[in-house]
């Protein structure tokens, strides 16, 4: 068998179409929204802030603390019941370790920042979606960064190898499946995330992550536009007034 | 709340002045939007001033309640998410997200603004059940009436999906919506000082006397009423916050075409 022609008409190395914005949550001290295909995520920052209960504080840092969670109708099947379940728990703590190498926390001892990624409306994706959307809430918030951290999913449907992988894909039926999330910091390429689900070869894994970091690179630059975009000031406009 | 700020309000309020510059019978800006979540069978946002809410509905297949064998149903929950505000925990809905919960489900399900019998499949073995499920984005006040709207749009936006041999095709949706008979709209009034208002902000929330959450229908009739607040409210203050909130549940109505 072989997968021709991709379910979305893209090219195997293409990804769905992105829109980001920064600043979307008046309430919170940085937000974002990320929309990759249909997979959409909100992300909000709050803190630096005191962390309760107290036994839980770092006197020497901050803590970086994520709540991943799907909207109870945001999944592409049956309503997903509300509250905490294994699989976000996981993807919570994966993401934390994502977005922590580039954070630094030291001027924030004993202090908390909490980012709450919810996804409306989810095709595959979820959990990069909601990295890119941290790190963007993040970097908004004012949080000190070396950079900002990038995930997209490659794998690997039937004999090729894809980027930024659907829910159609991911259910392939046709062939084998392999889905790999990968995180990175943009600027260095270290990988900050990495799961798979499936089987691929060592060969593959190494061209699957070639492609990714090609990927994220675009991404990356959709980011920072966003940031950008929230903070550009007018200067000729405002001079007029 | 400080007392000079709240003296500082209250004063602004006898001379007809909100925080914000408003009126007192006046709404923030109004945004609704349809379809946000093409993962749900409707959905919808609604922005009322810095406030923003998502309602979104998932459609079920059960068994009908035994005292009711001929009718399906409907489920109304909301989340008071943590990423919509500062003072919100994660965990299980508290006081407040249930009482929200509660008082949107009673102003559709009291106007029988969907037609229950219309839901079931097979009497007492299957129905359809409308799982409304309500989240805030941003909550900066007036979440009653911005959460109400948001399920009855969400409710307007709905297709059923493809039900096929006792199975729901969630991947397919036919071209037939929800039996929806009235559109029940709520609006809430804050009695603060001598003054009603509408649309509080959080400090005018933090502040208020007392609160009546009216639901009511396009004829004008009440279908659902929330009291909250610490403070009493006299027959005379009720009669003027009703008359307030249909007068304002026909200006909301309006957003929803």
């Amino acid at each position: 068998m072989t997968y021709s022609k991709r379910y979305s008409d893209r090219g195997f190395d293409d990804l769905r179409p992105i829109e980001a914005k920064a600043g979307v949550i008046p309430n919170a001290d940085g937000s974002a929204f990320f929309k990759i295909g249909n997979t959409t995520a909100y992300a909000a920052v709050y803190g630096p802030r005191d962390l309760h209960p107290k036994f839980k504080q770092d006197p020497g840092k901050g803590i970086l603390r994520c709540n991943y969670n799907m909207m109870p109708f945001s999944g592409m099947g049956e309503r997903v019941r509300p509250g905490p379940s294994r699989r976000s728990r996981e993807i919570s703590m994966v993401t934390e370790k994502a977005l922590m190498p580039v954070l630094d926390l030291q001027e924030f001892p004993n202090a908390v920042v909490d980012v709450f990624i919810e996804l409306p409306q989810t095709d595959a994706g979820s959990r990069c979606a909601g990295i890119c959307a941290a790190s963007i809430a993040l970097a908004d918030a004012g949080i000190p960064m070396k950079d900002l951290v990038t995930a997209v999913s490659v794998g690997k449907v039937d004999d090729k190898i894809v980027v930024d992988l659907d829910y159609a894909e991911e259910a392939h039926e046709g062939g084998p499946v392999a889905d790999i999330p990968v995180a990175m910091v943009p600027s260095t390429g270290m990988i900050s995330l990495l799961q798979m689900d499936g089987e691929v070869t060592k060969d593959d894994l190494m061209k699957a992550l070639e492609k990714a970091r090609a990927a994220i690179l675009k991404i990356y630059e959709i980011q920072k536009k966003a940031l950008k975009d929230k903070y550009y000031v007018d200067m000729v406009n405002q001079n007029e007034q | 709340m400080n007392s000079e700020f709240k003296e500082h309000l209250l004063s602004s309020l006898a001379q007809n002045i909100r925080l914000d510059g408003r009126k007192l019978d006046e709404y923030r800006k109004i945004e609704v939007e349809f379809g946000i979540s093409n993962t749900a069978e409707g959905s919808a946002k609604v922005t009322i001033g810095d406030t923003i809410v998502l309602a979104g509905v998932k459609m079920l297949v059960q068994q009908p309640y035994p005292d009711k064998p001929d009718e399906g149903t409907i489920m109304v929950n909301a989340e008071l998410l943590p990423m919509s505000n500062p003072d919100f925990e994660p965990g299980p809905p508290k006081d407040e997200a249930i009482e929200l919960a509660r008082v949107v489900d009673r102003g559709i399900r009291e106007s029988a603004a969907i037609d229950v019998k219309k839901l079931l499949i097979k009497k007492g073995e299957k129905c359809w059940v409308v799982s409304i499920d309500i989240v805030t984005v941003n909550a900066a006040g007036n979440l009653f009436d911005a959460a109400a709207l948001a399920a009855i749009a969400a409710i307007k936006d709905t297709f059923f999906p493809v039900y096929e041999n006792d199975e729901i095709n969630y991947k397919k949706k036919t071209e037939q919506r929800l039996p929806l008979v009235k559109t029940p709209i709520s609006v809430t009034v804050l009695k603060l000082g001598g003054s009603y208002l509408v649309d509080p902000l959080p400090d005018e929330e933090a502040a208020c006397d007392a609160r009546l959450t009216v639901a009511a229908t396009e004829g004008g009739n009440l279908c659902a009423l929330q009291k909250g607040g610490d403070q009493t409210l006299t027959m005379e203050d009720i009669s003027r916050m009703v008359d307030l909130a249909l007068e304002k549940a026909t200006y909301l109505r309006g957003f929803l075409n």
